[in-house]
Protein backbone atom coordinates (compact mmCIF):
# COMPACT_ATOMS: atom_id res chain seq x y z
CA UNK A 1 0.00 0.00 0.00
CA UNK A 2 1.53 3.30 -1.13
CA UNK A 3 1.72 6.13 1.40
CA UNK A 4 -1.19 8.60 1.25
CA UNK A 5 1.18 11.55 0.91
CA UNK A 6 4.68 11.27 -0.51
CA UNK A 7 6.94 14.30 -0.46
CA UNK A 8 10.40 13.76 -1.88
CA UNK A 9 13.26 16.25 -1.93
CA UNK A 10 11.16 19.35 -2.48
CA UNK A 11 12.72 22.78 -2.56
CA UNK A 12 11.02 26.16 -2.74
CA UNK A 13 12.63 29.60 -2.82
CA UNK A 14 11.16 33.09 -2.87
CA UNK A 15 13.72 35.32 -4.51
CA UNK A 16 16.86 34.75 -2.46
CA UNK A 17 15.03 33.34 0.52
CA UNK A 18 15.09 29.56 0.74
CA UNK A 19 11.77 28.65 2.36
CA UNK A 20 12.10 24.91 1.87
CA UNK A 21 15.56 23.51 1.19
CA UNK A 22 15.16 19.75 1.08
CA UNK A 23 12.11 18.10 2.60
CA UNK A 24 11.20 14.42 2.31
CA UNK A 25 8.59 12.44 4.24
CA UNK A 26 5.70 10.00 3.81
CA UNK A 27 2.30 10.04 5.48
CA UNK A 28 0.68 6.63 5.91
CA UNK A 29 -3.02 5.90 5.71
CA UNK A 30 -5.02 6.45 8.90
CA UNK A 31 -2.33 8.19 10.90
CA UNK A 32 -1.92 11.68 12.28
CA UNK A 33 1.38 12.94 10.92
CA UNK A 34 2.89 16.19 12.13
CA UNK A 35 5.43 18.47 10.53
CA UNK A 36 6.95 20.25 13.52
CA UNK A 37 9.46 23.02 13.93
CA UNK A 38 9.76 26.70 14.78
CA UNK A 39 8.02 29.49 12.86
CA UNK A 40 9.74 30.14 9.57
CA UNK A 41 11.15 26.63 9.28
CA UNK A 42 9.23 25.98 6.05
CA UNK A 43 6.26 24.02 7.42
CA UNK A 44 3.52 26.14 5.85
CA UNK A 45 5.28 26.37 2.50
CA UNK A 46 5.59 22.58 2.47
CA UNK A 47 1.93 22.25 3.42
CA UNK A 48 0.90 24.66 0.66
CA UNK A 49 2.87 22.65 -1.88
CA UNK A 50 0.98 19.53 -0.73
CA UNK A 51 -2.28 21.49 -1.05
CA UNK A 52 -1.37 22.40 -4.63
CA UNK A 53 -1.40 26.14 -3.84
CA UNK A 54 2.31 26.39 -4.61
CA UNK A 55 4.56 24.60 -7.05
CA UNK A 56 7.88 23.42 -5.62
CA UNK A 57 10.97 24.47 -7.59
CA UNK A 58 12.30 20.94 -7.34
CA UNK A 59 11.24 17.51 -6.09
CA UNK A 60 7.96 15.66 -6.35
CA UNK A 61 4.79 15.36 -4.31
CA UNK A 62 2.04 12.81 -4.66
CA UNK A 63 -1.21 12.77 -2.71
CA UNK A 64 -3.31 9.61 -3.06
CA UNK A 65 -0.98 8.82 -5.98
CA UNK A 66 -2.06 12.04 -7.74
CA UNK A 67 -0.21 15.29 -8.51
CA UNK A 68 -1.43 18.19 -6.31
CA UNK A 69 -1.30 20.72 -9.15
CA UNK A 70 -2.08 18.69 -12.28
CA UNK A 71 -4.86 16.69 -10.59
CA UNK A 72 -6.12 19.57 -8.43
CA UNK A 73 -9.76 19.06 -9.50
CA UNK A 74 -9.83 15.39 -8.52
CA UNK A 75 -7.90 15.96 -5.32
CA UNK A 76 -10.21 18.74 -4.15
CA UNK A 77 -12.93 16.12 -3.74
CA UNK A 78 -10.70 13.85 -1.65
CA UNK A 79 -8.70 16.31 0.43
CA UNK A 80 -9.96 18.77 3.04
CA UNK A 81 -7.80 21.75 3.98
CA UNK A 82 -7.59 24.29 6.77
CA UNK A 83 -5.21 27.14 5.98
CA UNK A 84 -3.07 29.00 8.45
CA UNK A 85 -4.61 32.28 9.63
CA UNK A 86 -7.43 32.15 7.10
CA UNK A 87 -10.48 34.31 7.51
CA UNK A 88 -13.92 34.36 5.99
CA UNK A 89 -16.12 37.30 5.10
CA UNK A 90 -16.74 39.18 8.36
CA UNK A 91 -20.50 39.10 8.01
CA UNK A 92 -20.99 35.63 6.57
CA UNK A 93 -23.13 33.42 8.79
CA UNK A 94 -21.77 30.05 9.93
CA UNK A 95 -24.69 28.30 8.22
CA UNK A 96 -24.11 30.20 4.97
CA UNK A 97 -20.43 29.25 4.87
CA UNK A 98 -21.24 25.58 5.43
CA UNK A 99 -24.02 25.69 2.80
CA UNK A 100 -21.76 27.37 0.25
CA UNK A 101 -18.96 24.88 0.80
CA UNK A 102 -21.38 21.94 0.64
CA UNK A 103 -22.73 23.21 -2.69
CA UNK A 104 -19.25 23.26 -4.21
CA UNK A 105 -18.75 19.51 -3.98
CA UNK A 106 -20.70 16.74 -5.69
CA UNK A 107 -20.87 14.82 -2.42
CA UNK A 108 -21.24 16.33 1.04
CA UNK A 109 -22.16 15.32 4.57
CA UNK A 110 -25.07 16.82 6.52
CA UNK A 111 -23.92 20.33 7.50
CA UNK A 112 -26.15 20.60 10.57
CA UNK A 113 -24.94 17.28 11.95
CA UNK A 114 -21.36 18.37 11.33
CA UNK A 115 -21.87 21.67 13.18
CA UNK A 116 -23.50 19.73 16.00
CA UNK A 117 -20.48 17.42 16.22
CA UNK A 118 -18.11 20.39 16.32
CA UNK A 119 -20.14 22.18 18.99
CA UNK A 120 -21.26 25.01 16.71
CA UNK A 121 -24.97 24.17 16.50
CA UNK A 122 -26.03 27.25 18.46
CA UNK A 123 -23.78 29.47 16.31
CA UNK A 124 -25.46 28.65 13.01
CA UNK A 125 -26.87 32.16 12.57
CA UNK A 126 -23.82 33.98 13.99
CA UNK A 127 -21.62 36.18 11.80
CA UNK A 128 -18.06 34.95 11.34
CA UNK A 129 -16.66 38.14 12.96
CA UNK A 130 -18.51 37.41 16.20
CA UNK A 131 -16.97 33.95 16.70
CA UNK A 132 -14.17 33.32 19.19
CA UNK A 133 -10.81 32.04 17.96
CA UNK A 134 -11.70 28.46 18.91
CA UNK A 135 -15.09 28.68 17.21
CA UNK A 136 -13.50 30.04 14.02
CA UNK A 137 -11.05 27.14 13.96
CA UNK A 138 -13.87 24.67 14.53
CA UNK A 139 -15.76 26.24 11.63
CA UNK A 140 -12.67 25.83 9.44
CA UNK A 141 -12.51 22.19 10.50
CA UNK A 142 -16.18 21.87 9.50
CA UNK A 143 -15.38 23.37 6.08
CA UNK A 144 -12.45 20.98 5.70
CA UNK A 145 -14.71 18.00 6.47
CA UNK A 146 -17.90 19.03 4.64
CA UNK A 147 -17.20 16.86 1.59
CA UNK A 148 -16.13 13.82 3.62
CA UNK A 149 -12.51 13.81 2.40
CA UNK A 150 -10.07 10.91 2.86
CA UNK A 151 -7.18 13.19 3.75
CA UNK A 152 -7.32 16.27 5.99
CA UNK A 153 -4.57 18.92 5.97
CA UNK A 154 -4.43 21.19 9.01
CA UNK A 155 -1.97 24.09 9.15
CA UNK A 156 -1.18 25.51 12.61
CA UNK A 157 -4.61 24.55 13.80
CA UNK A 158 -4.44 25.77 17.39
CA UNK A 159 -2.13 28.77 17.13
CA UNK A 160 -3.47 31.62 19.22
CA UNK A 161 -6.01 29.51 21.09
CA UNK A 162 -6.23 29.20 24.86
CA UNK A 163 -5.32 25.81 26.39
CA UNK A 164 -8.93 24.77 26.87
CA UNK A 165 -9.93 25.47 23.26
CA UNK A 166 -6.74 23.75 22.16
CA UNK A 167 -7.64 20.54 24.02
CA UNK A 168 -11.13 20.57 22.53
CA UNK A 169 -9.61 20.83 19.04
CA UNK A 170 -7.22 17.94 19.77
CA UNK A 171 -10.20 15.74 20.63
CA UNK A 172 -11.78 16.70 17.30
CA UNK A 173 -8.64 15.78 15.37
CA UNK A 174 -8.47 12.41 17.12
CA UNK A 175 -12.06 11.83 16.12
CA UNK A 176 -11.17 12.55 12.49
CA UNK A 177 -8.57 9.78 12.72
CA UNK A 178 -11.06 7.43 14.36
CA UNK A 179 -13.28 7.88 11.32
CA UNK A 180 -10.49 6.36 9.26
CA UNK A 181 -9.12 9.53 7.70
CA UNK A 182 -5.50 10.46 7.31
CA UNK A 183 -4.44 13.71 9.00
CA UNK A 184 -1.39 15.75 8.04
CA UNK A 185 -0.78 18.77 10.26
CA UNK A 186 1.87 21.35 11.04
CA UNK A 187 2.53 22.81 14.46
CA UNK A 188 5.20 24.67 16.36
CA UNK A 189 3.79 23.41 19.65
CA UNK A 190 5.75 20.37 20.79
CA UNK A 191 3.08 19.48 23.33
CA UNK A 192 0.51 19.36 20.54
CA UNK A 193 2.73 17.10 18.45
CA UNK A 194 3.36 14.81 21.39
CA UNK A 195 -0.29 14.48 22.38
CA UNK A 196 -1.72 14.21 18.90
CA UNK A 197 0.70 12.80 16.36
CA UNK A 198 1.44 9.16 15.63
CA UNK A 199 4.56 10.24 13.78
CA UNK A 200 6.36 13.53 13.30
CA UNK A 201 9.07 15.04 11.12
CA UNK A 202 11.14 17.80 12.67
CA UNK A 203 11.90 20.66 10.28
CA UNK A 204 14.59 23.26 10.81
CA UNK A 205 15.63 25.85 8.22
CA UNK A 206 13.83 24.09 5.41
CA UNK A 207 15.23 20.63 6.11
CA UNK A 208 13.86 17.55 7.86
CA UNK A 209 16.40 16.83 10.57
CA UNK A 210 14.73 13.65 11.84
CA UNK A 211 11.43 11.83 11.88
CA UNK A 212 9.71 9.03 13.77
CA UNK A 213 7.23 8.48 16.57
CA UNK A 214 7.44 11.09 19.36
CA UNK A 215 8.52 8.45 21.92
CA UNK A 216 11.01 6.94 19.47
CA UNK A 217 12.62 10.32 18.82
CA UNK A 218 12.88 11.04 22.53
CA UNK A 219 14.42 7.64 23.18
CA UNK A 220 16.90 8.09 20.34
CA UNK A 221 18.09 11.62 21.10
CA UNK A 222 17.35 12.18 24.77
CA UNK A 223 17.72 8.83 26.48
CA UNK A 224 18.56 10.36 29.84
CA UNK A 225 15.78 10.21 32.40
CA UNK A 226 15.81 11.83 35.79
CA UNK A 227 14.23 10.85 39.09
CA UNK A 228 14.22 13.34 41.95
CA UNK A 229 13.22 12.13 45.39
CA UNK A 230 13.34 13.39 48.95
CA UNK A 231 14.46 11.09 51.75
CA UNK A 232 16.18 11.37 55.12
CA UNK A 233 17.85 8.02 54.60
CA UNK A 234 21.50 8.89 53.88
CA UNK A 235 22.39 5.33 52.90
CA UNK A 236 19.96 5.37 49.96
CA UNK A 237 22.49 6.91 47.57
CA UNK A 238 24.69 3.84 47.70
CA UNK A 239 21.80 1.61 46.70
CA UNK A 240 20.88 3.92 43.84
CA UNK A 241 24.43 3.79 42.49
CA UNK A 242 24.02 0.07 41.89
CA UNK A 243 20.86 0.36 39.75
CA UNK A 244 21.61 -0.72 36.16
CA UNK A 245 21.75 2.21 33.71
CA UNK A 246 22.33 4.89 36.36
CA UNK A 247 24.86 7.50 35.26
CA UNK A 248 24.94 9.78 38.27
CA UNK A 249 23.46 10.23 41.72
CA UNK A 250 23.68 13.62 43.38
CA UNK A 251 22.64 14.47 46.90
CA UNK A 252 21.76 17.81 48.38
CA UNK A 253 19.64 18.70 51.44
CA UNK A 254 17.89 15.32 51.56
CA UNK A 255 17.09 15.62 47.84
CA UNK A 256 18.51 12.91 45.68
CA UNK A 257 18.74 13.32 41.90
CA UNK A 258 19.22 10.12 39.91
CA UNK A 259 20.09 10.33 36.21
CA UNK A 260 20.27 7.39 33.91
CA UNK A 261 19.25 5.94 30.58
CA UNK A 262 17.38 2.88 29.36
CA UNK A 263 13.61 2.73 29.43
CA UNK A 264 13.38 1.06 32.84
CA UNK A 265 15.10 3.61 35.08
CA UNK A 266 11.92 4.66 36.88
CA UNK A 267 10.86 1.04 37.49
CA UNK A 268 14.30 0.15 38.81
CA UNK A 269 14.33 3.08 41.21
CA UNK A 270 10.90 2.14 42.57
CA UNK A 271 11.96 -1.51 42.98
CA UNK A 272 15.11 -0.38 44.78
CA UNK A 273 13.09 1.78 47.17
CA UNK A 274 10.80 -1.15 47.97
CA UNK A 275 13.62 -3.64 48.35
CA UNK A 276 15.56 -1.53 50.86
CA UNK A 277 12.46 -0.12 52.55
CA UNK A 278 13.68 3.43 51.94
CA UNK A 279 11.16 5.99 53.16
CA UNK A 280 10.62 8.87 50.70
CA UNK A 281 8.63 12.05 51.28
CA UNK A 282 8.61 13.22 47.65
CA UNK A 283 9.10 11.54 44.30
CA UNK A 284 8.96 12.93 40.78
CA UNK A 285 10.31 12.13 37.36
CA UNK A 286 11.69 14.45 34.74
CA UNK A 287 11.27 12.79 31.38
CA UNK A 288 12.57 14.42 28.21
CA UNK A 289 10.08 15.43 25.55
CA UNK A 290 10.13 16.61 21.94
CA UNK A 291 11.20 20.04 23.07
CA UNK A 292 14.38 18.50 24.48
CA UNK A 293 14.85 16.53 21.28
CA UNK A 294 14.68 19.76 19.31
CA UNK A 295 17.18 21.40 21.64
CA UNK A 296 19.55 18.43 21.32
CA UNK A 297 19.29 18.34 17.53
CA UNK A 298 19.59 22.07 16.85
CA UNK A 299 21.38 23.47 19.86
CA UNK A 300 18.64 26.03 20.42
CA UNK A 301 15.17 26.04 21.90
CA UNK A 302 12.17 25.94 19.58
CA UNK A 303 10.74 29.01 21.29
CA UNK A 304 13.65 31.28 20.36
CA UNK B 1 -22.78 28.85 -13.20
CA UNK B 2 -24.74 27.61 -10.19
CA UNK B 3 -21.72 28.36 -8.00
CA UNK B 4 -21.47 31.88 -9.46
CA UNK B 5 -25.13 32.65 -8.71
CA UNK B 6 -24.88 31.13 -5.24
CA UNK B 7 -21.73 33.08 -4.40
CA UNK B 8 -23.15 36.30 -5.89
CA UNK B 9 -26.33 35.98 -3.83
CA UNK B 10 -24.25 35.33 -0.71
CA UNK B 11 -22.02 38.34 -1.40
CA UNK B 12 -25.12 40.53 -1.90
CA UNK B 13 -26.43 39.48 1.52
CA UNK B 14 -23.03 40.07 3.11
CA UNK B 15 -22.76 43.46 1.40
CA UNK B 16 -26.09 44.78 2.70
CA UNK B 17 -25.19 43.70 6.23
CA UNK B 18 -22.65 46.53 6.32
CA UNK B 19 -24.61 49.80 6.37
CA UNK B 20 -21.60 52.02 5.62
CA UNK B 21 -20.76 50.09 2.48
CA UNK B 22 -24.29 50.42 1.16
CA UNK B 23 -24.34 54.11 2.04
CA UNK B 24 -21.08 54.70 0.17
CA UNK B 25 -22.22 52.82 -2.92
CA UNK B 26 -25.86 53.85 -3.16
CA UNK B 27 -26.29 56.73 -0.72
CA UNK B 28 -23.51 59.08 -1.74
CA UNK B 29 -24.23 59.18 -5.50
CA UNK B 30 -27.96 59.65 -4.77
CA UNK B 31 -27.19 62.41 -2.28
CA UNK B 32 -24.88 64.25 -4.68
CA UNK B 33 -27.50 63.92 -7.38
CA UNK B 34 -30.23 65.31 -5.11
CA UNK B 35 -28.16 68.26 -3.90
CA UNK B 36 -27.06 69.14 -7.42
CA UNK B 37 -30.61 68.82 -8.73
CA UNK B 38 -31.93 71.04 -5.94
CA UNK B 39 -29.33 73.73 -6.62
CA UNK B 40 -29.70 73.59 -10.37
CA UNK B 41 -33.24 72.28 -10.37
CA UNK B 42 -35.20 75.25 -11.78
CA UNK B 43 -32.61 75.98 -14.43
CA UNK B 44 -32.34 72.33 -15.40
CA UNK B 45 -36.08 72.11 -15.72
CA UNK B 46 -36.20 75.18 -17.95
CA UNK B 47 -33.23 74.21 -20.05
CA UNK B 48 -33.92 70.49 -19.94
CA UNK B 49 -35.90 70.36 -23.11
CA UNK B 50 -33.39 71.50 -25.65
CA UNK B 51 -34.17 72.52 -29.18
CA UNK B 52 -33.83 68.99 -30.47
CA UNK B 53 -36.30 67.74 -27.88
CA UNK B 54 -33.48 66.05 -25.98
CA UNK B 55 -33.13 66.26 -22.21
CA UNK B 56 -29.95 67.70 -20.70
CA UNK B 57 -27.51 64.96 -19.86
CA UNK B 58 -25.18 66.83 -17.51
CA UNK B 59 -26.68 65.74 -14.19
CA UNK B 60 -27.53 62.15 -15.04
CA UNK B 61 -24.12 61.51 -16.58
CA UNK B 62 -22.35 63.14 -13.65
CA UNK B 63 -24.32 60.95 -11.24
CA UNK B 64 -23.66 57.87 -13.36
CA UNK B 65 -19.92 58.43 -13.47
CA UNK B 66 -19.96 58.92 -9.69
CA UNK B 67 -21.76 55.61 -9.36
CA UNK B 68 -19.25 53.84 -11.55
CA UNK B 69 -16.33 55.36 -9.64
CA UNK B 70 -17.73 54.42 -6.26
CA UNK B 71 -18.30 50.91 -7.60
CA UNK B 72 -14.62 50.73 -8.61
CA UNK B 73 -13.36 52.06 -5.32
CA UNK B 74 -15.63 49.73 -3.37
CA UNK B 75 -14.44 46.79 -5.49
CA UNK B 76 -10.79 47.67 -4.83
CA UNK B 77 -11.44 47.93 -1.09
CA UNK B 78 -13.32 44.64 -0.90
CA UNK B 79 -10.73 42.76 -2.94
CA UNK B 80 -7.87 44.08 -0.81
CA UNK B 81 -9.67 43.31 2.44
CA UNK B 82 -10.44 39.80 1.16
CA UNK B 83 -6.83 39.35 0.15
CA UNK B 84 -5.40 40.68 3.41
CA UNK B 85 -7.70 38.51 5.49
CA UNK B 86 -6.80 35.37 3.56
CA UNK B 87 -10.40 35.08 2.36
CA UNK B 88 -9.37 34.97 -1.30
CA UNK B 89 -6.83 32.29 -0.52
CA UNK B 90 -9.36 30.22 1.41
CA UNK B 91 -11.91 30.48 -1.41
CA UNK B 92 -9.28 29.56 -3.97
CA UNK B 93 -8.53 26.33 -2.08
CA UNK B 94 -12.06 25.15 -2.99
CA UNK B 95 -13.38 23.98 -6.35
CA UNK B 96 -14.48 27.59 -7.02
CA UNK B 97 -12.55 28.94 -10.00
CA UNK B 98 -10.78 32.28 -9.54
CA UNK B 99 -12.95 33.79 -12.29
CA UNK B 100 -16.10 32.88 -10.38
CA UNK B 101 -14.79 34.39 -7.14
CA UNK B 102 -14.03 37.74 -8.82
CA UNK B 103 -17.05 37.74 -11.16
CA UNK B 104 -19.37 37.45 -8.17
CA UNK B 105 -18.07 40.82 -6.95
CA UNK B 106 -18.50 42.40 -10.37
CA UNK B 107 -22.12 41.19 -10.48
CA UNK B 108 -22.78 42.61 -7.01
CA UNK B 109 -21.40 46.00 -8.09
CA UNK B 110 -23.45 46.01 -11.31
CA UNK B 111 -26.61 45.15 -9.40
CA UNK B 112 -26.13 47.99 -6.93
CA UNK B 113 -25.29 50.40 -9.75
CA UNK B 114 -28.65 49.57 -11.34
CA UNK B 115 -30.45 49.91 -8.01
CA UNK B 116 -28.86 53.35 -7.55
CA UNK B 117 -29.93 54.34 -11.07
CA UNK B 118 -33.49 53.25 -10.33
CA UNK B 119 -33.58 55.32 -7.13
CA UNK B 120 -32.25 58.36 -9.00
CA UNK B 121 -34.83 57.99 -11.75
CA UNK B 122 -37.60 57.87 -9.16
CA UNK B 123 -36.26 60.88 -7.24
CA UNK B 124 -35.32 62.76 -10.40
CA UNK B 125 -38.93 62.91 -11.57
CA UNK B 126 -39.36 65.98 -9.41
CA UNK B 127 -36.70 67.85 -11.31
CA UNK B 128 -37.33 66.74 -14.83
CA UNK B 129 -40.43 67.42 -16.81
CA UNK B 130 -42.75 64.43 -17.05
CA UNK B 131 -42.79 62.58 -20.30
CA UNK B 132 -39.30 63.73 -21.22
CA UNK B 133 -38.06 61.55 -24.05
CA UNK B 134 -35.29 59.73 -22.17
CA UNK B 135 -34.48 56.21 -23.37
CA UNK B 136 -34.21 54.79 -19.85
CA UNK B 137 -33.82 51.18 -20.87
CA UNK B 138 -31.02 51.91 -23.32
CA UNK B 139 -29.41 54.15 -20.74
CA UNK B 140 -29.50 51.39 -18.11
CA UNK B 141 -27.85 49.05 -20.61
CA UNK B 142 -25.22 51.67 -21.43
CA UNK B 143 -24.51 52.31 -17.76
CA UNK B 144 -24.21 48.59 -16.98
CA UNK B 145 -21.87 48.11 -19.93
CA UNK B 146 -19.76 51.14 -18.99
CA UNK B 147 -19.50 50.15 -15.34
CA UNK B 148 -18.58 46.58 -16.28
CA UNK B 149 -15.86 47.83 -18.64
CA UNK B 150 -14.28 50.29 -16.23
CA UNK B 151 -14.51 47.93 -13.24
CA UNK B 152 -11.48 46.31 -14.87
CA UNK B 153 -9.55 49.39 -13.70
CA UNK B 154 -10.59 48.27 -10.24
CA UNK B 155 -8.90 44.90 -10.71
CA UNK B 156 -5.82 46.67 -12.03
CA UNK B 157 -5.68 48.91 -8.94
CA UNK B 158 -6.42 45.91 -6.71
CA UNK B 159 -3.44 44.16 -8.28
CA UNK B 160 -1.01 46.91 -7.38
CA UNK B 161 -2.40 48.17 -4.07
CA UNK B 162 -0.18 46.89 -1.25
CA UNK B 163 -2.68 46.76 1.65
CA UNK B 164 -6.36 47.46 2.26
CA UNK B 165 -5.46 50.72 3.99
CA UNK B 166 -4.13 52.15 0.71
CA UNK B 167 -7.04 50.93 -1.38
CA UNK B 168 -9.30 53.99 -1.08
CA UNK B 169 -6.59 56.70 -1.40
CA UNK B 170 -4.88 54.96 -4.31
CA UNK B 171 -8.18 54.44 -6.09
CA UNK B 172 -9.00 58.15 -5.61
CA UNK B 173 -5.55 59.19 -6.81
CA UNK B 174 -5.97 57.25 -10.03
CA UNK B 175 -9.65 57.88 -10.66
CA UNK B 176 -10.15 61.59 -9.93
CA UNK B 177 -7.64 62.97 -12.46
CA UNK B 178 -9.42 60.77 -14.98
CA UNK B 179 -12.70 62.49 -14.11
CA UNK B 180 -11.16 65.90 -14.78
CA UNK B 181 -10.22 64.81 -18.29
CA UNK B 182 -13.39 62.89 -18.99
CA UNK B 183 -15.28 65.65 -20.76
CA UNK B 184 -17.75 65.77 -17.92
CA UNK B 185 -17.06 69.37 -16.91
CA UNK B 186 -15.82 70.89 -20.16
CA UNK B 187 -15.65 69.64 -23.70
CA UNK B 188 -12.41 67.90 -24.59
CA UNK B 189 -12.12 70.04 -27.74
CA UNK B 190 -10.97 73.06 -25.68
CA UNK B 191 -7.94 71.12 -24.40
CA UNK B 192 -4.47 71.47 -25.91
CA UNK B 193 -3.47 68.64 -28.22
CA UNK B 194 -1.32 66.78 -25.66
CA UNK B 195 -4.03 66.67 -22.98
CA UNK B 196 -6.58 65.69 -25.59
CA UNK B 197 -4.41 62.67 -26.46
CA UNK B 198 -4.08 61.82 -22.78
CA UNK B 199 -7.84 62.01 -22.32
CA UNK B 200 -8.32 59.68 -25.27
CA UNK B 201 -5.92 57.18 -23.70
CA UNK B 202 -8.22 56.82 -20.70
CA UNK B 203 -11.55 55.04 -20.63
CA UNK B 204 -13.63 57.65 -18.81
CA UNK B 205 -13.84 60.01 -21.82
CA UNK B 206 -15.48 57.23 -23.84
CA UNK B 207 -17.77 56.37 -20.94
CA UNK B 208 -18.97 59.97 -20.65
CA UNK B 209 -19.44 60.34 -24.38
CA UNK B 210 -21.42 57.09 -24.63
CA UNK B 211 -23.68 57.88 -21.66
CA UNK B 212 -24.22 61.43 -22.96
CA UNK B 213 -25.23 60.24 -26.38
CA UNK B 214 -27.57 57.49 -25.19
CA UNK B 215 -29.29 59.84 -22.74
CA UNK B 216 -29.88 62.32 -25.56
CA UNK B 217 -31.57 59.59 -27.51
CA UNK B 218 -28.85 58.92 -30.06
CA UNK B 219 -28.65 55.40 -31.45
CA UNK B 220 -26.06 52.79 -30.43
CA UNK B 221 -24.71 52.74 -33.97
CA UNK B 222 -23.59 56.36 -33.56
CA UNK B 223 -21.48 55.31 -30.59
CA UNK B 224 -19.89 52.17 -31.92
CA UNK B 225 -16.45 53.78 -31.42
CA UNK B 226 -16.99 54.28 -27.68
CA UNK B 227 -18.29 50.72 -27.22
CA UNK B 228 -15.27 49.38 -29.07
CA UNK B 229 -12.87 51.56 -27.06
CA UNK B 230 -14.40 50.52 -23.71
CA UNK B 231 -14.28 46.86 -24.72
CA UNK B 232 -10.65 47.34 -25.70
CA UNK B 233 -9.80 48.87 -22.30
CA UNK B 234 -11.63 46.03 -20.58
CA UNK B 235 -9.63 43.41 -22.46
CA UNK B 236 -6.30 45.15 -21.87
CA UNK B 237 -6.87 45.89 -18.17
CA UNK B 238 -8.19 42.40 -17.50
CA UNK B 239 -5.24 40.85 -19.31
CA UNK B 240 -2.75 42.93 -17.29
CA UNK B 241 -4.45 42.25 -13.96
CA UNK B 242 -4.68 38.52 -14.71
CA UNK B 243 -0.90 38.53 -14.91
CA UNK B 244 -0.31 40.80 -11.94
CA UNK B 245 -3.11 39.77 -9.60
CA UNK B 246 -2.01 38.55 -6.19
CA UNK B 247 -4.25 36.22 -4.23
CA UNK B 248 -2.46 36.71 -0.93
Amino acid sequence: MAPVIQVSSIRKTYGRTVAVDDVTFDVEEGEIFGLIGPNGAGKTTTMECVEGLRRPDRGTISVLSLDPIRDARTLQQKVGVQLQQAQLQKRIKVREAVDLWASLYPRSVDGDALLERLGLADKREAWFMTLSGGQKQRLFIALALIHDPDVVLLDELTTGLDPQARRAIWDLVREIRRRGKTVFLTTHLMEEAERLCDRVAIVERGRVIDSGTPTGLVRRHCPTQTVVLETADASAAEHFQLIPGVDSVTWRDNHCTIRGSGGDLVTHVIQCLAEHRIRVTDFRTELPNLEDVFLTLTGHSIRE
Amino acid sequence: MRALLKLTWLEIKIFVREPMGVFGTVGIPVLVFLIASRLLGPRVARAAIQPGGAVSAVLPVLASILMALSAISSLVTIISIYREGGILKRLRATPLSPTVILSAHVLVKLLFTLITLAIMVLLGRRYFPPGAPVPLFSYAVALTFTTWAILSIGFLIASIVPTARFAQPLAALILYPMVALSGLFFPLDVLPQSLKLLARAMPLAYAVSLLNGIWRGEGWSAHFGEVAALTFFFVVFTAISTRMFRWE
